[in-house]
């Protein structure tokens, strides 16, 4: 057996190979992302066939690996928190109707949240939806929870769900591996009709199977608390913890010569929860401290008059549960003082878009173009238009095309004179979710400009493949679905392309774009900015030129810095003038047109 | 043997490599190690912070005060992360100006190798060089080896090597 070091999600994916799962579908989403990578990467080292898929969705990848799970096989969905919104139409139904062959839903969690519109948590999303869900607190225990958890699936046929932390997720360990199964399964699709296609009828019946499940699922000898005995110096309470939670508060009572003095429960399945379990601590403790990442999943079921929590107050009701924050709510509970120094809330650089970034130069050409323009946005790198004010609204994948059209139609009834509207949208996001509200858009007459963000990848979580590009997982040739056929077919009548970096002329179809939106005949406007992501090596070998250089006419106005934000530019305080990284600048020259006194120049070729 | 080791900077220097080869060096020693790294939205030019604990622990994160060794790769980070050092922690900073901690100018020793990126190894030789980290000399080499893509295997070397001798 070798032990080797891997990101949590490497070892998830590791973990899903080992187990014999066949289809694993994903849609990329940060702390997500690595673990249908992980298992593109080792592919080679399954030994049954297996089909890998970056899916348009998180809803479709949710189906695809329900059908093969349908025909016996292990499968496996994978997404973000929020990803399990997009897909919770078919993993609800999915609750009551069952699987076949193990099927894992791998939902990461990200309490902080450091990359994510919210901070959801997925076991309470469970207990909603009636779904065995895992919580792992390192990644050696979350890859060693993987093939477990397709045995609990297949033996209940259920679809359980694993779900691992930010902090799991992108942490790295020494983790075993073991070898790979091969479980040889040829896909054997049984019609059920009753139970696959089943009509309101069927439903009662399934949901009370359902309940019965989970009621012996809850009993279920592997999944239950772990206990490490306390002393007795501390007689009457209890610590219980799950998730990363869990391995934080070990280390904070080795650190404070507390191990062993205090009874200590793992919660290795916040639901469903054992009634034993909350039996036992009614029962034997008079005060229970509970931690958990986000929500007080595991603290309502225990329902426990003692229990010091997020629900009583005790804990934090949001964020991370940093060593910081459990320290707080550990030295509360046992009478500990509390630490001298706080912790620095400070957040320090603010992200950016990168040196080059042909974003930034639509967005500068967006903002000057319509300065009282109404910009709603959407996920991804290009989010970060905000700091240039050229993005109004971000809410969820897909949302800016409808939001767009629905600022347009409140104002169009109040009479009177529009706003221009120019949404923002990426072209792994036009995808996702974006198609369905163009066509709404275009039917519904909202007169708006959409500007397909298209730089060839999905780069916000590292560049997976997108669906124009005619590459599938793992490099696979596919066919490519261009853009511009797809709006067109949408009904769209202005359609033009256009790289970003040649500001005057996207500068030009912008306005010819608001005179088609507000012409009698005229309708959406669909403008696509395209030039390749630079986090491509390929994208900048082939522009390859010497940095900008600032000359003696530079006014110190810092427009450059303030309104651009390229953070290969900055202030020179001593000298009161604009001063060029030359490490970070890629010469890209979109900063030119930005400096009223014309002192930003080529650098000249290298 | 336990230490707790802070990796700060910002998107795009390289923290997560130089955090990888600092872990890997405890793996080729059979010392059980754990990291934590900023991902998606952090790495795009913002602040990026990794930290390692190497030794028995259970979970990555270091609590306010606690670190023994931090590596700071951009100066302006020093506000933000030097609180999570114990008192006399060592603190290495990449940074051409005066100031608290350990300086070396690696991104200018970088530079002159052709490749700003390489500060973080540059800083990485100077942190070993004071004997402030659990590894030496030697492990790091054979751990730079092992994870830096082939064609960038010897460039790696001699950053190293130059932080090291400055």
């Amino acid at each position: 057996m070798t032990t080797e070091l891997l990101m949590g999600n490497d070892a998830i994916g590791r973990g899903l190979i080992e187990a014999g799962c066949q289809v694993a579908a994903a849609y990329p989403g940060t702390p997500s992302t690595e673990i249908l990578q992980s298992v593109i990467n080792r592919r080679d080292e399954a030994v049954d066939p297996l089909h890998v898929e970056w899916s348009v969705n998180e809803k479709i990848a949710f189906e695809v690996a329900l059908a093969a799970s349908y025909t016996g096989k292990r499968s496996a969905a994978v997404m973000k928190q929020v990803g399990l919104n997009v897909a919770a139409d078919p993993f609800m139904r999915t609750a009551y109707l069952g699987v076949k062959g193990g099927m894992l839903t791998i939902v990461a969690d990200d309490p902080g949240p450091h990359s994510s519109q919210n901070e959801q948590d997925t076991r309470l999303f469970c207990l909603q939806g009636r779904v065995p869900v895992l919580d792992p607190s390192s990644p050696a225990e979350a890859k060693a929870m993987v093939e477990p958890a397709f045995a609990l699936s297949e033996k209940y046929e259920m679809n359980v769900v694993l779900r691992p932390t930010t902090r799991v997720c992108h942490s790295r360990q020494s983790v075993a591996l073991t070898t790979p199964l091969g479980p040889d399964r040829k896909s054997e699709f049984v019609p059920d009709t009753g139970r696959f296609c089943a009509t309101p009828a069927f439903l009662p019946g399934l949901h009370k199977a359902l309940n019965a499940k989970l009621e012996q699922i809850a009993k279920e000898p592997d999944w239950q608390p772990k206990m490490v005995e306390g002393d007795g110096s501390n007689k009457g309470l209890a610590l219980v913890a799950s998730g990363i939670a869990y391995a934080n508060l070990v280390d904070l009572l080795a650190e404070l010569e507390l191990t062993g003095t205090v009874d200590l429960y793992q919660v290795l399945m916040p639901y469903p929860l054992n009634p034993d379990f909350i039996d036992t601590l009614q029962n034997s403790y008079t005060k229970v401290l509970v931690l958990e990442e986000t929500y007080p999943v595991i603290e309502m079921q225990l329902a426990h008059p003692g229990a010091a929590g997020k629900l009583s107050g005790a804990v934090p009701k949001e964020g991370e549960l940093t060593p910081d924050v459990l320290y707080t709510a550990l030295a509360d509970f046992l009478g500990l003082e509390r630490q001298q120094n706080e912790a620095v809330q400070a957040r320090g650089q603010r992200p950016s878009l990168c040196p080059g970034c042909p974003h930034r130069a639509a967005f500068y050409s967006i903002k000057k173009t319509f300065p009282d323009g109404i910009f709603p946005s959407d996920i991804g790198c290009y989010t970060l238009g905000m700091n240039l004010e050229a993005v109004h609204t971000v809410h969820c994948m897909g949302a800016c095309i409808s939001q767009g059209a629905g600022f347009y139609q409140a104002y169009r009834q109040d009479g009177g004179a529009t706003p221009t509207v120019v949404v923002t949208i990426g072209d792994s996001t036009f995808f996702h979710a974006g198609i369905p509200a163009l066509i709404n858009a275009v039917v519904q007459d909202a007169r708006i400009i959409v500007v397909i963000l298209d730089n060839a990848t999905t780069a916000m979580t590292g560049g997976q493949p997108v669906p124009h590009m005619g590459i599938a997982a793992g490099g696979r040739k596919t066919k490519a679905i261009a853009i511009m056929p797809l709006v067109k077919a949408a009904g769209v009548e202005f359609i033009e392309s256009c790289d970003p970096y040649h500001q005057a002329r996207f500068e030009e179809l912008l306005r010819k774009a608001d005179e088609h939106t507000r012409h009698e005949n005229g309708g959406v406007a669909v403008l696509i900015a395209k030039h390749g992501c630079l986090m491509d090596p390929a994208v900048r070998k082939a522009q390859e030129a010497a940095p900008v250089q600032i000359t003696e006419d530079c006014l110190g106005c810092g427009q450059c810095v303030e309104i651009f934000e390229c953070p290969a530019l900055s202030m020179d305080k001593e000298n009161e003038t604009a001063r060029v990284d030359g490490d970070r600048c890629h010469g890209c020259g979109t900063c030119i047109a930005v400096c009223p006194a014309q002192a930003i120049v080529e650098g000249g070729m290298i | 043997m336990k230490q707790q080791i802070v990796v700060s900077g910002i998107g795009g220097q390289g923290v997560l490599f130089l955090t990888r080869v600092i872990a890997q060096v405890a793996v080729d020693q059979g010392i059980p190690v754990l990291t934590s790294e900023s991902h998606g939205m952090a790495q795009r030019g913002g602040t990026v912070l990794s930290t390692l604990k190497i030794g028995n622990f259970a979970a990555p994160l270091i609590r306010t005060g606690q670190a023994d060794v931090a590596l700071f790769l951009w100066d302006a980070n020093l506000p933000v992360h030097q609180p999570l050092m114990k008192e006399g922690g060592a603190l290495f900073i990449n940074s051409n100006t005066e100031g608290v901690g350990e300086r070396i100018d690696a991104s200018a020793i970088a530079r002159e190798m052709g490749k700003a990126v390489l500060s973080n190894l540059v800083l990485l030789g100077r942190a070993v060089n004071s004997n402030a980290l659990f590894c030496t000399e030697g492990q790091c080499l054979e751990a730079i080896e092992k994870l830096a893509p082939p064609k960038f295997v010897e460039q790696n070397l001699q950053a190293f090597q130059a932080g090291l001798r400055n």
